[in-house]
Parts: C-alpha cells; sequence; structure tokens
C-alpha cells in the first residue's frame, strides 16, 4: 500500500516537474569494493540509502518497466534482482561464473551477461529464470551492447581485442572486428548505425559501421600535461540525439566530450580520479559518472559542459543507471 | 574436385558463425625451447620447487592465442623441448629450426641463449627471451634477434630506488650473497642507487654459513649473526641481494635497529607477484591457476607475455610469416595488453619490453613504478633500467 501511494506521488510528482530540468528520479551506484548499491535522489542528488548486496557488485542495468535492478554480484557468481520499491533483494538469477556486465534486450525479457572467466555469453530467459544458450567468444568477456531492434548483440572480449558481433535470434556470431587493445564498452548509436568501442589499453575509440563490420574511425585522445599511458578509454554514453558522445578516461581524470559528425574532441571535462561508467538523466540534461578512485560520482551539466557537483558514494563505484 | 571446395568451404564458415570475408586459413608456429635441469640442492618445505615454471605460462597464452585465432582462420602451434642440460638444449635448437620454426621462446640463462641466438642456423630466426633479467644480454651481449619480455635487473633495481625515493628513505645498509647472479643483482642496485640519489651506507658480502637451520637453537645462531651484522650502523632500509634464497628469509625482525627488509626479499620488485589484482589480473591469475593448479610467477607472465605477443602481432597485421611478425613486434604499432594498466612496446635500442613493475611482498601489493613524478621525454616507464642514451648494446 505505501508502495502504491510512492509511486503515485512519484508519478504527479513527476507531472508537476515535467517542465522544470530534473524529475523525479533515483540514481542506484554500484560499489565494487563495499559490496551495496548507493541509491541518490536524483533531484536533490542527496544519497538516500545504502543496501548490502551480494560479494563485488559491478554491472548494473535496470528492468524495462523500470522496477527491478539486474546486479552482476561477480564474485558471488550470479545476478541479484533489486526490487526498487522495497530496495530488497527478491531473486536471484544465475549466470557463468564472474558476471561483469550485463545489457537487456530491447523488449526487457532477455538479459545478455559477459561471464569474465569462461569466454563465454551467456542469454539468460528473465522470465524462466534459466541460462537459455552460452555463447563462445573471446578471451574475457566483457562489453555489452544490443542494437536499438535488439537483432544484434555486441560483445567485447579484452584479451582477444575483439568486437563479436552475435545474432540475437540465431545466437551465432556474424563477425569478429579486430579493435585496440583491451576493449572494454560497446555502445550502439541510438540509430543502430554504429558501434563505438572503447580501447583501455590501446587507449583509442573505435567506431565501428554495423552494417560492414568495419571500423571506420579510430579516436585517439591526447590531453596536455597527461601522460598518454594514462589516457585508459571505458565508459562510452551518446547523447539521445546522437550528436555528442561522452568518452570516460580512466586514470586520466577526465571525460572527452566527442563530436560525433567530425569525430573531433570538443573538451575534456575534469572529474574524479578513475572516471569509469557513465549514465544520462532521464531528461538528459546530466550526465553522472563514476570514479573507482576518489569514491564519488561526478554530475556534468550536459548542455553547458561543466562538472557541477561531486556525491560521495561507497567504494570503489563502477556502475550508475538512472530509473523513473 | 576444386571446384567444389568453395561451396563447403563456405558453409562450413558460416556454420562456424564466421564472417564471409574470412582470410585464408595460416597456421603460426612458436618453438618452447629451455633448460629445465632437475633440481638439487636442498628440499625447502615452505615452497617445493617448481617442474613446470615458465611452460604453464606458454601453454595459457597458446590458448588464449587460439581463441582469438579462431576467429580469423589462424591457428597457433606450440612446439616444446624442455631439456635437462645445455647440450641437448643446443641439439633441441638446432633440430627446432632445421624443422621450420623461426619463432622461439627461450627459458635459458644467458650463455647458453647467446649460443642459441648465434647458431648459423638461427639467422633469420626471433628469440623471445621470457625468463632472464639479465643485463649483459640487453647491454654488450644483445643480438638484434632477440627480444627481452621480464623487466631487466637494471628495471627491477630502478623500480625499488624511485620507492625509496619517494619515501625519503634515502640510507641504504646493501648485503650480497654468494651466489652466482647476486654479484649482478647488487650491481645493478649500485647502479640505481647512485641515478637516483640513494646513498649506500655500508656494502657488506653475506659469509655466514647456513645450513644449521634445522639443528636446535638454529635460530638462535642465526639471530646472533643479524645482530651482529647490522650494529654500529646508521641507515633506513636493509635491501638483500640473496638470489638464490640462501638467507633473505632470515634477516627480517633480527637487526639490531627495527628496519624493513627489500630487494630479494621483503619488498620485492617483480614482473608478477601472488597479491596483485589490479587492472583485470585477477581473471589472469585464475585462469593460471585453474589450469596449472599454483600461482603464477613471474617466470610464468614472462612465457605468457612472450606467446601472446607473438598472438598480438599475427593477428593484427602480417599472419604467420616470421619476418613479418618479427618487424610488427619492432614496430611503433604493437602493443601488449598484459594487465599492467598501459600499453607495453618493445625498446628500439636493446629489444627490452617497457612495462610497470610491481613492489610487492608475499601478501601485499605495495606499489608500482615508475613512481608519479618521475618524467620522461618520450614514455615514463623509460625511468626504468637502461634508457637509450646510456645503452651499450649496438645491434
Amino acid at each position: 500500500m505505501q508502495n502504491v501511494m510512492r509511486s503515485a506521488a512519484g508519478a504527479s510528482l513527476a507531472l508537476l516537474l515535467a517542465t522544470s530540468t530534473a524529475r523525479a528520479e533515483r540514481l542506484f551506484v554500484s560499489n565494487e569494493k563495499d559490496n551495496t548499491i548507493t541509491v541518490i535522489d536524483g533531484t536533490t542528488l542527496a544519497v538516500t540509502s545504502t543496501i548490502k548486496v551480494g560479494d563485488r557488485p559491478r554491472g548494473i542495468v535496470a528492468s524495462k518497466d523500470g522496477r527491478s535492478l539486474y546486479i552482476c554480484t561477480s564474485d558471488s557468481d550470479h545476478i541479484e534482482v533489486l526490487d526498487l520499491a522495497t530496495l530488497t533483494v527478491t531473486r536471484i538469477l544465475p549466470s557463468g561464473p564472474d558476471p561483469e556486465l550485463v545489457t537487456l534486450s530491447p523488449d526487457g525479457g532477455t538479459l545478455y551477461i559477459a561471464n569474465e572467466n569462461d569466454n563465454m555469453v551467456s542469454v539468460l530467459d528473465i522470465a524462466a529464470g534459466r541460462v537459455a544458450t552460452e555463447i563462445p567468444v573471446g578471451v574475457e568477456p566483457e562489453g555489452m551492447g544490443v542494437s536499438p531492434d535488439g537483432k544484434v548483440l555486441v560483445n567485447t572480449s579484452e584479451t582477444t581485442s575483439m568486437a563479436h558481433f552475435i545474432d540475437t535470434s540465431s545466437k551465432q556470431s556474424i563477425a569478429n572486428v579486430l579493435v585496440g587493445s583491451r576493449p572494454r564498452v560497446a555502445r550502439f548509436t541510438a540509430d543502430g548505425a554504429q558501434v563505438w568501442v572503447s580501447a583501455e589499453v590501446g587507449g583509442t575509440v573505435s567506431v565501428i559501421d554495423a552494417g560492414a563490420h568495419a571500423v571506420t574511425h579510430t579516436i585517439n585522445f591526447a590531453i596536455p600535461g597527461v601522460p598518454a599511458e594514462s589516457v585508459q578509454p571505458v565508459g562510452i554514453a551518446i547523447t539521445p540525439d546522437t550528436k555528442t558522445a561522452f568518452v570516460a578516461l580512466g586514470p586520466a581524470n577526465r571525460i572527452a566530450v566527442v563530436d560525433t559528425k567530425t569525430y573531433e574532441v570538443r573538451k575534456y571535462l575534469l572529474v574524479g580520479q578513475r572516471v569509469w561508467n557513465m549514465a544520462f538523466s532521464l531528461d538528459g540534461k546530466r550526465l553522472y559518472a563514476t570514479n573507482g578512485v576518489s569514491n564519488d560520482l561526478s554530475v556534468i551539466d550536459v548542455d553547458a559542459l561543466r562538472v557541477t557537483k561531486s556525491v560521495p558514494v561507497g567504494r570503489l563505484p563502477w556502475g550508475v543507471v538512472v530509473t523513473p | 574436385m576444386p571446384g567444389s571446395a568453395g561451396p563447403i568451404a563456405l558453409l562450413l564458415a558460416s556454420l562456424l558463425g564466421i564472417s564471409a570475408v574470412m582470410a585464408e586459413p595460416v597456421t603460426v608456429g612458436i618453438g618452447y625451447l629451455a633448460l629445465a635441469p632437475k633440481h638439487v640442492g636442498p628440499q625447502v618445505v615452505l615452497d617445493p620447487p617448481l617442474t613446470d615454471e615458465g611452460v604453464q605460462g606458454a601453454r595459457l597464452a597458446l590458448a588464449d592465442d587460439q581463441t582469438t585465432g579462431r576467429f580469423l582462420n589462424q591457428s597457433y602451434t606450440l612446439h616444446e623441448a624442455l631439456q635437462p642440460d645445455a647440450e641437448a638444449v643446443l641439439t633441441a635448437a638446432r633440430a627446432m629450426l632445421a624443422g621450420g620454426e623461426r619463432i622461439i621462446v627461450t627459458d635459458l640463462p644467458a650463455p647458453l641463449l647467446l649460443q642459441v641466438a648465434d647458431l648459423p642456423e638461427a639467422r633469420d630466426a626471433i628469440l623471445l627471451d621470457a625468463t632472464s633479467e639479465d643485463d649483459s644480454l640487453r647491454g654488450a651481449g644483445c643480438r638484434a634477434r632477440v627480444l627481452h619480455l621480464l623487466p631487466s635487473r637494471a628495471m627491477l633495481a630502478d623500480t625499488l630506488m624511485q620507492y625509496l625515493a619517494v619515501k625519503r628513505w634515502r640510507n641504504i645498509l646493501l648485503v650480497q650473497g654468494q651466489a652466482g647472479a647476486d654479484a649482478a643483482y647488487a650491481d645493478a642496485l649500485r647502479r640505481s642507487a647512485r641515478k637516483f640519489q640513494i646513498r649506500i651506507v655500508a656494502d657488506k658480502p653475506w659469509t655466514f654459513e647456513p645450513g644449521a637451520q634445522r639443528t636446535d637453537t638454529g635460530h638462535v645462531t642465526i639471530g646472533a649473526e643479524v645482530a651482529r651484522f647490522t650494529q654500529g650502523l646508521s641507515y633506513d632500509v636493509l635491501v638483500v641481494a640473496d638470489t638464490a634464497n640462501e638467507f633473505g628469509d632470515d634477516l627480517a625482525y633480527r637487526t639490531t635497529d627495527p628496519r624493513p627488509i627489500a630487494g630479494t626479499h621483503g619488498l620485492v620488485p617483480a614482473a608478477w607477484a601472488r597479491p596483485f589484482e589490479q587492472w583485470g589480473a585477477t581473471q589472469l591469475q585464475a585462469r593460471f591457476q585453474k589450469q596449472a593448479g599454483r600461482w603464477m610467477t613471474p617466470r610464468d607472465l614472462g612465457a605468457w607475455m612472450a606467446i601472446r605477443a607473438v598472438g598480438e602481432a599475427a593477428s593484427r597485421g602480417p599472419g604467420a610469416d616470421p619476418a613479418a611478425i618479427s618487424a610488427y613486434l619492432r614496430s611503433p604499432k604493437f602493443e601488449l595488453a598484459a594487465f599492467k594498466g598501459s600499453r607495453l612496446t618493445f625498446r628500439a635500442w636493446d629489444g627490452q619490453l617497457r612495462q610497470p613493475v610491481l613492489l610487492a611482498d608475499t601478501r601485499s601489493l605495495v606499489s608500482v613504478s615508475p613512481q608519479p613524478g618521475y618524467l620522461h621525454q618520450f614514455s615514463e616507464l623509460d625511468t626504468l633500467g637502461i634508457d637509450q642514451p646510456e645503452t651499450t648494446c649496438k645491434m
């Protein structure tokens, strides 16, 4: 009953605030070292609770209805489902060993899980609660991206240094594209035409033509006064209008702002230490980034391209998700 | 029937989920040549001697290369030759070269490595030295056809001295053992101490005869000896060169003044360490343990890096041609990811792999050099070891 009231209140609040910049939304941050999820109020940016979960939570993704959070608890070797109304773990889903990163099919029914320890991507049927298929990929599977139409899954493998394109209906790989060393994140553009893949050790982002399965551009980063070895791209976030891409550069402590037409870096935003993954607010006006070493979350004004705030979270923050 | 191969190959390719633009199948042959003498020496209860050090790293890297190769229509073969003595190593090397191997990973001591490198049959081969730390192999004894994977002794010493300088522990007591490599290790420490302005307060040989450890009251004798050895000296750190592991473990807690131990024991500079789990190293540690049933050592890592480097070169560009792989390894395009948080490349002037080096004790990673603040014109990694202006290598 309380939950119903809360969500009803939330909905009317969202209506009231529909024209203002920030809606009543919540942020969830996985803290790898603390085994917790930090919950942050999207309006006030205050931490509202910290939830104990399984061991080494890393990749997180919200369910399509926004009611649950799927959490890769890597050292517990399974996926935990956090009910976002009660903020309790209500269900455990199977995965392969050491699940690190998950992505959700656009219809919300399937989770694709990268299991870092066994060179497999697990395809999990959420309703049935079981792994339906395992797809062999390269060594240390990591990044996962699904095309907007749900037909193609891209997985990166860190030691193999490839982006594997997989047909989601046949579960067969269609193409394997070599990218820079230690690829981390794969992100489709909203139109499904391109896949952007970051290479942490290579120090580059490869832009792959999703139809031709070929790298069309390689983006390099050079920051005055920062050693080239410190530039380690990980997280990628592309604005809903697809005009701008943000690339988190790890121990360079900066986020690169990239023009998606010219592939030029427009600006470097100084954030916290070892910036890792990112998520937009629901209205797209803010970008949130986890800083693994300084244990905080940077808040970026997307229009002004300014870092406006830092929110302390748990130790070794890894992923961030925004829900209504 | 040559005409029917096409459709069948295409069908096979699509069954295997291989892209239609697949390259011709190629096989990359790699030889693994090791001197693996039978362990003679006292039995150590705590760490039984390893019989498969190095080669386990090679096997794991081969599996990693095969996985990548599967997507590129490349396969890799590893021809292992673990020999008990120098003569057998040379015979195996000749046989390997006669059999057509041109890429050979070695686990050999310096003189034997040079004998293999200087074989007339090895003229167009490339040798990847997976396990030596010898500075002479990177200096006057360098060879154009040899690349070195593990950090040299100079790099290990610089790793430690940079850290001591950052901590402002500028006065050290140096103790050198009697075993073969102790002198070379201590020489590297002396050179590095000068480079980073660390003062060697006293430089003393360790001559105490061990062996009485197992007698009752053996601990009393060694405790008294270490106390006497360190008496009357003012220093910050006791730095030890005991590569044969004969007395280094018996120094801590026995010095006259309470001082930490570093060097071959205590705080150790190394390419790999058991407590290391940063930059994804946890994954390599886990995969290695699953395969070998034991912890990975620096020598295992050296062999892993050697075979991964070959795989990286073969998959990125030239395919299976050994000459092209050799050229690619030395080109600016080459980069190796080896769980050190940065890309590793080979130094053009001596064939040494540039890399960050760990500082760890048996239970904890303490630091990673280069230390912040040591700047370099080209790469901060070149603050470790012998830089281009000072090299004595002439290729």
